[in-house]
């Protein structure tokens, strides 16, 4: 895996501009999950698509978006 | 495995109060982490004002300072000419900045002052309810203009970034959004640089950051950063409209 994403999802308020930056479109509101706050929080479906961009990071507004990259398969 | 990219040294580890998809909490993330970057954390004083931005002081992770509504550029006048050392900056709404306290920021770069004003432009007072604002667009629906601002009768929206621009004293101005990467790229660069002409004591620097009001809008988060992209940039230009460091080079 070359990178991954991490979301504090019970910080996640469900607004999905993650999702409009993502030029994987691989992030998605989790409709089965409903966090403390009451919001569907975001998730990533296919992280092996990942390319660890961290656009979604910078985007979220509640900076609950972690991203690692596996620098030496760069 | 490598981080890329985390929340910010430059913010506490506090939850907003922001409602989902308000881009406060972007334009935060961009003073603070330009504040880490430039290694001035430390030594920075920020001015809250009074608005949804009134707890930025909680999030912030510098010293902050509130102020009286409107009165964040005379607060912040006061800590810088005793503490010339220091970064200031005020961070202030339009209800704050281009209303109430329209006079203090004018005043603050006339005399050019070495703060660096963040001035977030969301078209509506969005702490009270949706009030139509001075920069209300003309047309846009406020609870205060149900049918949306009539031009004869409420007037135009103020361009305080233009305003800004006319005064001898500010040494920079500049309007600039983050409803997507490119531009959000853009505005940290703005960023940045009116806290580093801060610093070599250029005079006042401000930058005007188009934003969003999802709940009072009455739109989804998506959907109000396709009405800043389609509808609020023609009203409000984006662009550098006054740059000291430019004229000196030219």
């Amino acid at each position: 895996m070359a990178s991954r994403v991490t979301f504090s999802q019970d910080r996640c308020k469900g607004c999905g501009l993650c999702i409009t930056v993502c030029p994987k479109h691989i992030i998605f509101l989790d409709k089965t999950k409903t966090n403390k706050r009451g919001y569907h929080p975001a998730t990533v479906v296919e992280m092996a698509a990942c390319i660890g961009c961290a656009n979604c990071a910078r985007m979220c507004p509640d900076s609950v978006i972690m991203v690692e990259r596996n620098i030496e398969e760069d | 495995m490598a981080i890329v990219y985390q929340k910010s040294k430059g913010l506490t580890d506090l939850e907003m109060h922001y409602c989902p998809g308000c881009t406060h909490g972007v334009i935060h993330k961009l003073v603070a982490e330009a504040l880490v970057d430039l290694n001035l954390l430390e030594h920075t004083i920020g001015v809250a004002p009074v608005g949804c931005s009134v707890f930025a002081y909680n999030y912030f992770n510098c010293d902050m300072h509130e102020a009286a509504h409107g009165r964040a550029p005379a607060v912040a006048t006061g800590i810088k000419r005793v503490l010339p050392q220091n970064t200031v900056f005020t961070y202030q709404g339009d209800g704050d900045l281009a209303a109430i306290g329209t006079a203090e920021i004018i005043h603050a770069a006339m005399r050019g002052e070495h703060f660096t004003t963040i001035f977030v432009n969301n078209a509506i007072y969005g702490m009270t309810g949706g009030q139509m604002a001075p920069t209300t667009l003309v047309g846009q629906k406020a609870t205060t203009a149900p049918h949306g601002r009539d031009r004869a009768h409420y007037g135009q929206p103020l361009h305080m970034a233009e305003i800004m621009a006319t005064i001898g004293g500010a040494a920079y101005s500049t309007r600039v959004t983050v409803v997507d990467m490119p531009h959000m790229m853009k505005a940290r660069t703005a960023i940045r640089k009116a806290f580093q002409m801060q610093m070599e004591g250029k005079g006042f620097t401000f930058v005007e950051v188009l934003s969003t009001c999802p709940t009072n809008w009455g739109m989804t988060p998506v959907e109000a950063l396709g009405w800043v992209k389609d509808t609020m940039i023609n009203e409000f230009p984006l662009g550098v409209f006054k740059d000291a460091d430019s004229k000196e080079g030219s």
